[in-house]
Order: structure tokens, then sequence, then C-alpha cells
């Protein structure tokens, strides 16, 4: 359940951002956002120079009082950042794998639509339907 | 025939429902299908209908011509006013209502009816059927005016009730056994959808000669304001080419509906979004512009192309491919795409796009059939027949359709009983990380799919391997490596042995793994005796095709492409790009039958030692098996290093490509202790597949046998060392794992402590 999902293109801009409490929406732009340096870190400190050795799931970013970041980087740069709630303790790490599958697929499909411009924002519904499934419910 | 003597209304009310009736445009004859429908819809008792029937005469000619079409309907009008039918009643009765029929039609005819006798009873109609949202709107402008002076205190009930229908909503079911009707009514209809019965009745005078004014009343449902917006959707001359109904195509009736696009909101009654044959002729001739096979795919940017000349926004364009792209695979097929045509002529026409795929629109196999639709199986058509159709185009899996992958695992797994390649039907997490990968979808059984495509493959092999029947869901190994050579003739033999030799290993090796395969086959345990069955295959079947190639082993180049075992786990990956590295990793127990008897020192000495092994391939490093025994040093070195993964096998599939020249083995030796370090997948699964595999893999006898014996008694060595190695690898592994996330929490817990510090 998560509390804020962002897509974030290869050039690091975000291709979508859509966060649960829509108030705070600016704490999470910012939090996302910092949490790209970490992504950065994570993806340029493999260096084996074989990128498929790379897991795509970064794992947990780094954890704030409130709430933790995880990572997610696709094979062509386009990264998928999670923010969830520090007090949803019973996420496992299986379930945010899951939500990052999900997403990824659903991108696919949203990369698949030749009425999509890669570089645009993302304003499938199909997408945003997801999205919104694994948000947090109890807002 | 008795003469019927109509009045004014009804003898237009009767010609309209009769030119409903004709199908064939015989303008005499009403086919008997619509002409029992539209009985039936009038809420008569069949024996009713059928004394109806008789009495007009329509049993004795065999028919309804238009005279007995028009004496049925007068005593349909009798029988529901309740009084008896009898001929003679049909020219005395005086005043009477017109017949009434409900569904669809029947409201808007009953309202007629209303309109046509509104000193009678008006309010028996208010409860009628909500016409169709926003037809109000559409109320043709010549219409209008003669509405007005017409029983307006009709209107507002249907007005208030037509907002509750909406495109979106299923139809009900009774609407669909007047589709035959409204198709044809539907040129005329679609002006009359008003709620105001007064609107229909002027488009009745004035459309008299136009199609089937009378059945105007039925919700027309988008098919027709098709019409109009192709006029400007094709950029083509107006719908005059399009065929839409025989009794619509009018080109006067046409501009007219032209203005009245936006009517043609959703037929309350029947399924909007429903494809009638005629624009499904239309979506074919448009397919076959772009596209001349009607089996093949509409690549994602000619359809974009094309559906932009519909000037639609490009977001309701997107949408729209989102909900019609049924496989998610860029490209349309002649289903979705006329579901994608369909939805733009709906949009174009003022219909909202649904939310989701409406069933009607699904793709289906059979054709869409206007008949009394059976949405319900086609969406589970359309599920079977989209992936099979889309499995050999496309490897990507199709999320949605996972309900089929089972069936074709199981439709594997029969045939693979025979094949000695076990079939995994529950996903590891190699595979699913592979599939991740690869895209081939998040489901559990997609990572089975591509998979099971590839074992069809194997039956080549598996004549081979017939002799030696293995249960097919052994291992994941097993699977993996099916995967991996399956793609490649050649090392299907190999890998065939491999599955052999493995199953002896199998059942020790598979112990830790997590979500291992059942037990395997039932010589499992002996994997002496199945080298044995495999030396007497091979040596039975030297000349066999895929045996040519292991046979070939002494004369060919020596890193033949076997299944690697470590590859097996990374099968896709080793799969695509190198079917033959993959199966260099199977080669250095494979090959030590050939000439190079040389590595069997290595294997020996690496079993032995097998923390030493990196010592002892190195010197392997002579002649073609050197190949293959930097495979072992490599599959060995995986068990050593629990973090070595699919990264690791995929290397080693890399690594392998290069395999004929002997210099390779040793830089792929080096190169797999690198590449394999950081790794950290399934180690357990690894292991045990590098065990098995290596164990059972000296056991296929390769050349003619000129050291069999001391070959399959290093196998046998090698085999028990791999097991045990594997043994030992899966506990480590597992033992890492567990270091690993207690790592994890330690790390959260110390940041956590020092918030902020690390940010």
């Amino acid at each position: 359940m998560a509390v804020c999902i962002a897509v974030i293109a290869k050039e690091n801009y975000p291709l979508y951002i859509r966060s649960v409490p829509t108030q705070g929406e600016l704490k999470f732009h910012y939090t996302v956002h910092t949490s790209l340096d970490v992504v950065e870190e994570k993806i340029s400190g493999v260096g084996k120079a074989l990128a498929d050795q790379r897991e795509l799931y970064l794992g947990l970013l780094y954890p704030t009082e409130d709430y933790k970041v995880y990572g997610y980087v696709t094979n062509s740069k386009v990264k998928f950042v999670i923010v969830v709630d520090s007090s949803n303790t019973s996420l496992r790490d299986n379930e945010i794998r899951s939500m990052f599958r999900k997403l990824h697929n659903s991108f696919t499909d949203v990369m698949c639509n030749p009425f999509y411009n890669p570089g645009d924002q993302i304003q499938s519904k199909a997408f945003d339907s997801i999205v919104s499934a694994m948000m947090v419910q109890a807002c | 025939m008795e003469s019927l003597t109509l009045s004014d209304v009804e003898q237009k009310y009767y010609s309209e429902l009769f030119l409903s009736c004709d199908v064939d445009n015989a303008k005499k004859v009403a086919s008997n299908g619509k002409v029992l429908d539209l009985f039936r819809s009038a809420q008569l008792s069949t024996e009713v209908v059928h004394q109806i029937t008789e009495l007009c005469g329509a049993t004795r000619l065999g028919h309804f011509g238009r005279s007995q079409f028009y004496i049925a309907l007068k005593l349909i009008a009798l029988a529901q006013s309740g009084l008896p039918l009898r001929v003679e009643s049909l020219n005395s009765v005086r005043d009477l209502p017109l017949p009434r029929f409900v569904m669809g039609k029947n409201d808007q005819e009953s309202r007629h009816a209303v309109m046509y006798a509104d000193t009678e009873n008006q309010g028996p109609y208010s409860g009628v059927i909500p016409r169709p949202p926003a037809r109000v709107q559409g109320k043709k402008v010549s219409a209008h005016e003669m509405i007005q002076p017409c029983v307006p205190t009709v209107d507002p009930q249907p007005d208030t009730t037509s907002p509750v229908v909406s495109p979106h909503q299923s139809p009900p079911t009774s609407p669909h056994a007047w589709r035959k009707h409204k198709r044809q009514a539907s040129g005329g209809n679609v002006e009359r959808q008003a709620s105001v019965p007064g609107v229909v009745w002027p488009p009745f005078r004035e459309a008299q000669p136009a199609p089937v004014t009378g059945d105007g009343m039925w919700s027309a449902h988008s098919p027709p304001p098709v019409q109009e917006s192709w006029v400007s959707f094709t950029d083509t001359p107006p719908s005059s080419t399009l065929p839409m109904h025989p009794s619509s195509a009018q080109p006067e009736s046409t501009t007219v509906r032209t203005t009245n696009e936006n009517q043609r909101q959703g037929s309350g009654y029947d399924d909007p979004w429903k494809i009638t044959d005629e624009q499904r002729q239309y979506y074919i001739n448009q397919f076959k512009t772009i596209q001349a096979d009607l089996t093949g795919l509409i690549p994602g940017s000619a359809a974009k192309e094309f559906f932009t000349k519909s000037k639609l926004p490009i977001l309701e364009l997107s949408h729209i491919w989102e909900l019609s792209d049924f496989d998610k695979d860029g490209a349309l097929t002649l289903d979705e795409f006329c579901a994608a045509f369909h939805l733009v002529v709906a949009r174009k026409n003022g219909y909202d796009l649904p939310e989701k795929l409406p069933e009607s629109l699904m793709p289906k196999l059979i054709d869409l059939d206007d008949s009394a639709g059976v949405p319900e199986p086609a969406p589970e058509v359309g599920f079977s027949a989209s992936p099979v159709e889309d499995t050999p185009n496309k490897s990507p899996s199709m999320p949605s359709l996972n309900q089929t992958w089972p069936e074709l695992n199981q439709n594997n797994e029969d045939t693979a009983i025979v094949h000695p390649v076990p079939i995994r039907m529950t996903p590891s997490k190699i595979h699913m990380q592979e599939m991740e990968l690869k895209r081939t979808g998040s489901d559990h059984t997609h990572p089975t799919s591509p998979l099971m495509v590839k074992p069809p493959e194997l039956p080549d092999e598996t004549k081979l391997a017939a002799t030696i029947k293995y249960p097919s869901a052994t291992v994941g190994d097993g699977y993996s490596s099916s995967d991996s050579f399956s793609s490649d003739q050649e090392p299907i033999s190999s890998a065939v042995n491999r599955q052999r030799s493995q199953s002896g290993a199998s059942p020790e090796g598979l112990k830790v793994v997590a979500p291992p395969p059942p037990p395997p086959r039932p010589n499992a345990s002996h994997s002496r005796s199945s080298s044995l069955d495999m030396n007497r295959t091979f040596a039975a079947v030297p000349a066999g095709s895929q045996q040519a190639g292991v046979v070939a082993f002494p004369p060919a180049v020596p890193p033949r492409p076997l299944p690697t075992q470590t590859s097996m786990p990374h099968g896709h990956r080793s799969v695509e790009g190198d079917a033959l590295p993959a199966h260099t990793s199977t080669s250095p127990q494979l090959m030590p039958e050939q000439p190079n008897f040389a590595d069997f020192s290595q294997f020996q000495a690496f079993a032995v030692d097998p923390p030493a092994d990196d010592g002892e391939k190195s010197d392997s490093g002579q002649a073609e098996r050197c190949a293959e025994g930097a495979e072992m040093m490599r599959t060995v070195k995986n068990e050593v290093h629990p973090e070595e993964r699919t990264a690791a096998t995929v290397n080693s599939a890399k690594v392998s490509t290069p395999l004929a020249p002997p210099p390779k083995p040793v830089r792929r030796r080096l190169k797999s202790e690198d590449e394999l370090r950081p790794d950290t997948e399934d180690l357990p699964q690894k292991s045990n597949v590098i065990a098995t595999v290596l164990a059972t893999q000296p056991s296929i006898p390769r050349s003619i046998g000129k050291d069999k014996k001391a070959i399959q008694a290093s196998i046998r060595r090698n085999k028990e060392t791999n097991t045990v190695l594997a043994r030992l690898n899966s506990e480590l592994q597992q033992q890492l794992k567990d270091l690993l996330e207690e790592r994890i929490s330690l790390e959260v817990q110390l940041e956590q402590l020092r918030p902020f510090s690390h940010l």
C-alpha cells in the first residue's frame, strides 16, 4: 500500500507521479527527487559492465522517519519509485517486488501503445487504475 | 384472405413494421423469423401467436405476405386488447389500439401506438422501458416541428427515464432478440429515438420512402451513427459506400442522419457495442487496406496513422488502443482492429468510451454474430484464441491471457510424459526473474509459457529419449534446461542426455530447492543405470540425427552446444543469447567420452577437491575438452560461490559462446569467476542443477566407447561429488540468504537510529 508512486524517465524527469494524500504532494515530489540520487548511486555501483547483472529491483533506497522509499529501475533506465508508510510494517519485500512487477508490466503496456510518445506524461487510464489499486486505500 | 380495412394510422404502422421485417427487401414477404420475433415480442402467449399465424393465413401460404402480415398485426392488436381472435372482428372492431410490441423497438412502437391512438390509454406506456439516453437531443429538425403538436404528454416520461440508460450499461438480454429488427430498422431508427413519440411520427410520414420508419422506434444502436461518422472518418465519399442496412442505405436519410449524429447515443435496449454484420464487413475491408492478410497483425504505427485520421484527440485514441489491444502486443489483429474501429466510430458519434472493453468487442475467433448474442463465450474464446494465435507471433506474455497458459502447460505436460524434458508447472524464482527481465509477464504461469512453446521442439529428441522415460515434472532444472536447449537442435540430444543423467542426481540435489517439482523419474536414483541406458541408447542409435551431433563430437568441434546446467535457470537468457553456450556447460560432462579424455583427470581432480577447482581447471585447458572442463569448473564454482546465480549462468552462456577454441576455456573460467561472484540468485537451485548436470553428464557415452568404462567410473565419481557439493552449496546459500536478511535489517535499524545523517 504505497503512499506515493512515481515513474521517472531516463533523463530523470518525472513521467508520472501520484500520491495518496494529495495535499502533501510537494513533500513526496521532493522525496522522490532526492531518492533519485540513491538510485543513481545504486545503478552505477554495479560497474560490472554487464547490464543484466544488475538487479532490477533496487530494494529499500532509504528509510526516513515517516516512510520508506523503494526503487526499481528498468533496463532502459526508467525508474520506478514507491514510497510507503513506515508504519505499514507488514509490507514485505515480496509484496514490494510484486508491486514493482505490476508497475513494470503496465508501464510496458503503456509503451506498447502507439499513441504514446515516449517522454510524454503517462495519461493512460489503465495505468492509473493499476496505480490507484496499489495506493493506500484508507486515506 | 379476408379483406382488411385499416385506418391510415394503422396502414402506416403496419407498413413500417412490415418493412422492418422485410429483410430480403422483397417488399412482399416478411421473413418468418423476424415476424415471429415480432409477434413474440407482442407479449402474447405462443398459442395465441400460432393462432394468429394460422388465422392470417400464413400457415396456409407458408410465409407472411403483406396482407397476412397486416392481418396478423391486427389480430395481435385484438389479442392485446383482450378481444377474442376472430377473423370477423378484423374489420368490425373499430378504434382498435395498434398492436404493442415490447422490448426495445416495442417500447418505441408502443409509444408510437400511443401517439397514434393518443385518445386512448397513454398511461400504460409511461412505464415503458426507458429510452436510451441522449436521444432527446437528436431530433430531426423537420421532425421536431411536427412533433411538437403531437403527444407532448408522453415526452416527459421517456425523457426522464432515458438518462437511466447509458451506453455503458450492459443491455438487457431481451433486446438481443430484437437485434435483427433493430439492424434493419436502425437506418431509420436513428431518428426515431427521440423519446417523444411525436418525433417518430413525423419521420414516419416523411420517411415513408425511407427505410423502416416504423421500426425507427427502436433505439438505433451505434452502427447507424457509424455511417455519418464514417463520412468524416475515412475522408471518403459519404456513407453511400457503407452498407448499413438494406433499408437504411438512402442518401437522403443519410444526410439527415448526419445531422443527428449525436442522437445515436447508445441504444438502451440493445448492446450499443454490438457490431453488425455490415459494420464488420466494412471494418474488414478497412483492415484489408492496411494489411492484406486477414489473419495478420497491423503494427502499431500503421494503426496509429489510420486512427489518427479520425481526428479524435490523441488521448482518446490512446485509451481506445488500450482497450482494444487485447493481448498487449502493440499490434492489432482483425478482431482487435474491429473493436478499435468500432470504439472510434462510437466515440465520434458521441458515445463515451467505456472503462473496459465491452464483451461484444472482445476479440474472438468466431465472428461477431447479431443473433441473440452470446457474449459470454466470446471472452473465453477470445482468451483461448488470441494466445494461441499470438503465441507463435510474439514471445512477450500477455498478462490478460494467462488463463490459457495453464492449458498449454497441461497439453505439454501430456506430451511431456513422452519427452524426457521435465516441464515445470510452478514458477521458480529464477524463472520469474527471467520473465521479469524479458517482460514475459507478471503472472506465475507465464514463466512457463515460453518454455511451453519450446517443448514441442523437443519431440525430435524425445524419440531418442523415448526409451528412457522420465516423468515430465521433475526438476525445475530440467525445465530450465529444456529451456536452454530447446532452441537448439543439436544440444537437444545432449540435453536429453543430461536430463536423464540428471534424474539420478536430481532427487538428492533438489531437496533444498524451494519449489522443486515432484521427484523425478523412476530410475532417478540410479544414475548408473540411466547411464547404462544411455549407453545402450547411444550405441543403438549412433546415427540418430541428434545423436549425430553428439557422436560427431570427436570429429567435430568439441565444445558442442550442450545445454548448460548453470544456464538452465537462466535458460532464457542463454537460450536467447546463445543456445550454443548454454550447451557448453553440459559439454564438460558429455565431452568426457570424447577423444579428449584428458579432461577427465581434471574432473576427477575437481571432484576430489572442489575448492581447488580453479587450479585444476586451469590445467584443463588443453584440447577442445578444455571448453567443457571450463564449464565444469564454472559450474563447480557456482556451487562454491553461493552468490552465483543466473548471472553466472548467463555469463557462462556468454562465455561459452566461443567454445570451440581451446584457449577459450581458460578465458571462460576467469570470466565466469568474476561474473559468478556478484550473483545472488537462487543458488540452491542452480547448485542442484549444476550438481545434477555434472553428475549426469559424464554418464552419457559419447564416443565410440573407447574408454567407456573409465569414463563411466569417473562419471560416477563426479556425480557423487556433485551431489555432495550440491547439498553443500544449497546449505551455504541458505545461510547466505539468512545472513543477508539479517544484514539488511541491521542496516535499516542503524539508519533509523541515525536519521537524516545519510540523506
